[in-house]
């Protein structure tokens, strides 16, 4: 079932938390709201769901809209940041509590919680209770119970929030495969760019209430329609009005017209990935990252003189990026990135 | 024996010996006063026509007061809590109102609303209806004392769970009520059943403004704690520490019900 949403406004007070906000979610996507806290996504999907109502706008579930349906009509599976378990009830009675609302009988009930338990890998823990899980068994338990009642749509709001590093990367894949499975249209909220690339095929970047670009992960990682885009994706330098990406900063032995002076400050090693921090002559300061064999190749050394040429610079001066792909030869992008750099220098 | 293992004694034997001296000595003075001269006599007392029907009266007043409060108590949480507005910190103000006035005093306004010349008298007049001096006052007085105690011990509850829960059933199809008896209520049970607790013991105890209100007529309007003063005015000790004794009890078992509960609960 596709989703859209139809110029949502909302406000709570003075502040406005979606602002003129339209999304389209194909049928059987998976999408990831993506921005910094305050930036309305969690609005947005609770709106979608009927746990926030808009001040303005329609929302749509498969063509019908929901705008005036109560929660508990618009057949939504919500998944909390916090899980939000029945505390007072076994793991069974979460999972099979929508079932009970909807009067099934219990044979029926045991057979499709038995089964969303395998399905979300908690078999033999139906007697527990969330007290007795940890923090990624209760996640899990929270989605078996949002899919016990086969809804028409997977809403999931930061569900890998509260739980630590490692428990999330493996939920992550562990949500990319079910989502494969059950064919579900899901929307989940996140903070980290990250999950949100890992995670889903379609993103939709918001900031102050307002969509700021939707699109697939390299669309948004390569095409970034503005500046606020192209830093929450990615790591990013700026240099004048132009925008490197760290990868895109080629260090070079010797100089010309194509290149900038900076000072070496630091060379930080992560591993494979090495990090190098430079000072440029106007005092701007930028970083490179290499690999090991490059910092091998160039012989850098902290406190020396070195090189700079940008290979892929964008600006946003209200026009496209100023960079087409395939421009990131040493030749240098073609605006005046290049320019204001040897100014700079 | 360290310093912090001294001091932590000293703080244990401090707290322990203010509640002996204080709370339990008196109370253990009390049984041994009441069974010193032997059972028959307060049993005499309580089992007379008239410690039989302030028993009876005791427990009527508890069996309407405290439902009654409950079901208001949980309510009126749920408006704090649930439905913010506002004109709750009023609400939420006059609900403690109980808790500031002295017994005596809400007694008197009962028979200022209900009295002779009473706001409310000539319509409850024409109806047949007698409020003061009779069972109906007594239950209003216990009512008014103790409607506090449900919601001060349930919007703290209903504050922590949040409102979650809440939306995971509405989302998982559930309507209002279901959300409230499902998820609500089982969340928030032992607050209410502190509240409970405490508001029978009030109850069970009251006797400020019941005594002004009942008219305090033996055999007609004397509950537990009217017919302990009466006998001890009376110098009946053996009937006043009797009354005493079972009414002590009687708030024991409350109390004792509900640690039992409670140990089920964690255990």
């Amino acid at each position: 079932m596709g989703i859209s949403v139809e110029g949502a406004n909302k406000c709570f007070g003075d502040f406005q938390a979606l602002d003129d906000v339209s999304i389209e979610v194909p049928d059987g996507s998976l999408t990831a709201l993506l921005g910094p806290s305050g930036s309305g996504k969690s609005t947005l999907l609770r709106a979608i769901a009927g746990l926030e109502t808009l001040d303005t706008g329609r929302v749509l579930i498969d063509g019908e809209d929901v705008s005036k349906k109560p929660t508990q009509k618009r057949e939504v599976g919500f998944v909390f940041q916090h899980y939000a378990a029945f505390k007072h009830m076994t793991v069974y009675e979460n999972v099979g509590f929508g079932l009970k609302i909807r009067k099934w009988k219990k044979g029926e009930v045991r057979a499709r919680v038995d089964e969303l338990l395998n399905l979300v890998q908690l078999p033999g823990l139906a007697d527990r209770y969330p007290s007795q899980l940890s923090g990624g068994q209760r996640q899990r338990m929270a989605l078996a119970r949002a899919l016990a009642v086969q809804p028409q749509v997977l809403l999931l709001d930061e569900p890998f929030g509260a739980l630590d590093a490692k428990v999330r990367k493996d939920l992550r894949a562990w949500l990319r495969n079910l989502h494969e499975e059950m064919n579900v249209t899901t929307i989940f909220v996140t903070h980290d760019q990250e999950e949100a690339m890992d995670v889903a095929g379609q993103l939709v970047v918001m900031n102050q209430g307002r969509v700021e670009q939707s699109g697939s992960a390299a669309d948004l990682y390569d095409e970034p329609a503005n500046e606020f885009v192209m830093s929450f994706v990615g790591e990013v330098n700026r240099l004048g009005d132009d925008f490197v990406r760290p990868h895109d900063i080629e260090i070079v032995g010797d100089r010309d017209d194509s290149t900038a002076e900076a000072m070496v400050r630091r060379i930080v090693a992560l591993g494979f990935e090495i990090r190098v921090e430079l000072v440029l002559g106007d005092g701007t300061e930028v970083w490179a990252q290499l690999t090991r064999g490059e910092l091998q190749r160039l012989e850098l050394r902290e406190g020396q003189i070195a090189y700079l040429r940008p290979v892929h610079a964008q600006s946003f001066n209200g026009s496209a990026p100023s960079d087409a792909p395939g421009a990131s030869t040493p030749q240098g992008s073609p605006d005046g990135g290049d320019a204001e750099m040897t100014a700079a220098a | 024996m360290t310093r912090s293992t001294q001091s932590r004694w000293g703080l244990r034997f401090l707290g322990l010996g203010y509640i002996a001296v204080l709370l339990i000595a008196p109370l253990i003075l009390l049984f041994y006063k009441t069974f010193e001269d032997g059972l028959a006599a307060p049993f005499e007392a309580i089992t007379s026509a008239d410690g039989l029907h302030a028993l009876k009266l005791t427990l009527l007043t508890v069996a309407i007061a405290v439902p009654l409060n409950t079901i208001f108590g949980v309510l009126c949480s749920l408006l704090l809590v649930r439905h913010k507005w506002k004109g709750n910190w009023l609400i939420d103000a006059a609900i403690n109102l109980p808790f500031a006035i002295s017994p005596i005093v809400i007694g008197l306004s009962l028979f200022l609303l209900y009295g002779k010349q009473g706001w409310l008298e000539p319509g409850l007049a024409e109806a047949g209806i007698k409020i003061l001096f009779s069972t109906p006052g007594i239950i209003l007085a216990c009512i008014f004392v103790s409607v506090p105690f449900v919601v001060r011990e349930t919007v703290p509850v209903l504050q922590e769970i949040g409102t979650e829960q809440e939306q995971a059933a509405e989302t998982l199809g559930a309507n209002a009520w279901q959300t409230f008896w499902r998820v609500t209520l089982p969340a928030i049970r032992w607050g209410v059943a502190y509240g409970v607790v405490l508001t029978t013991a009030r109850v069970l105890g009251e006797f400020g403004a019941v005594s002004v209100v009942s008219g305090n007529i033996s055999g007609e309007t004397q509950t537990l704690p009217l017919f302990v003063e009466k006998n001890y005015e009376n110098f009946n000790l053996p009937g006043a520490f009797g009354a005493a004794v079972l009414l002590a009890l009687l708030a024991l078992v409350v109390l004792m019900a509900m640690n039992l509960l409670k140990r089920k609960e964690a255990a």
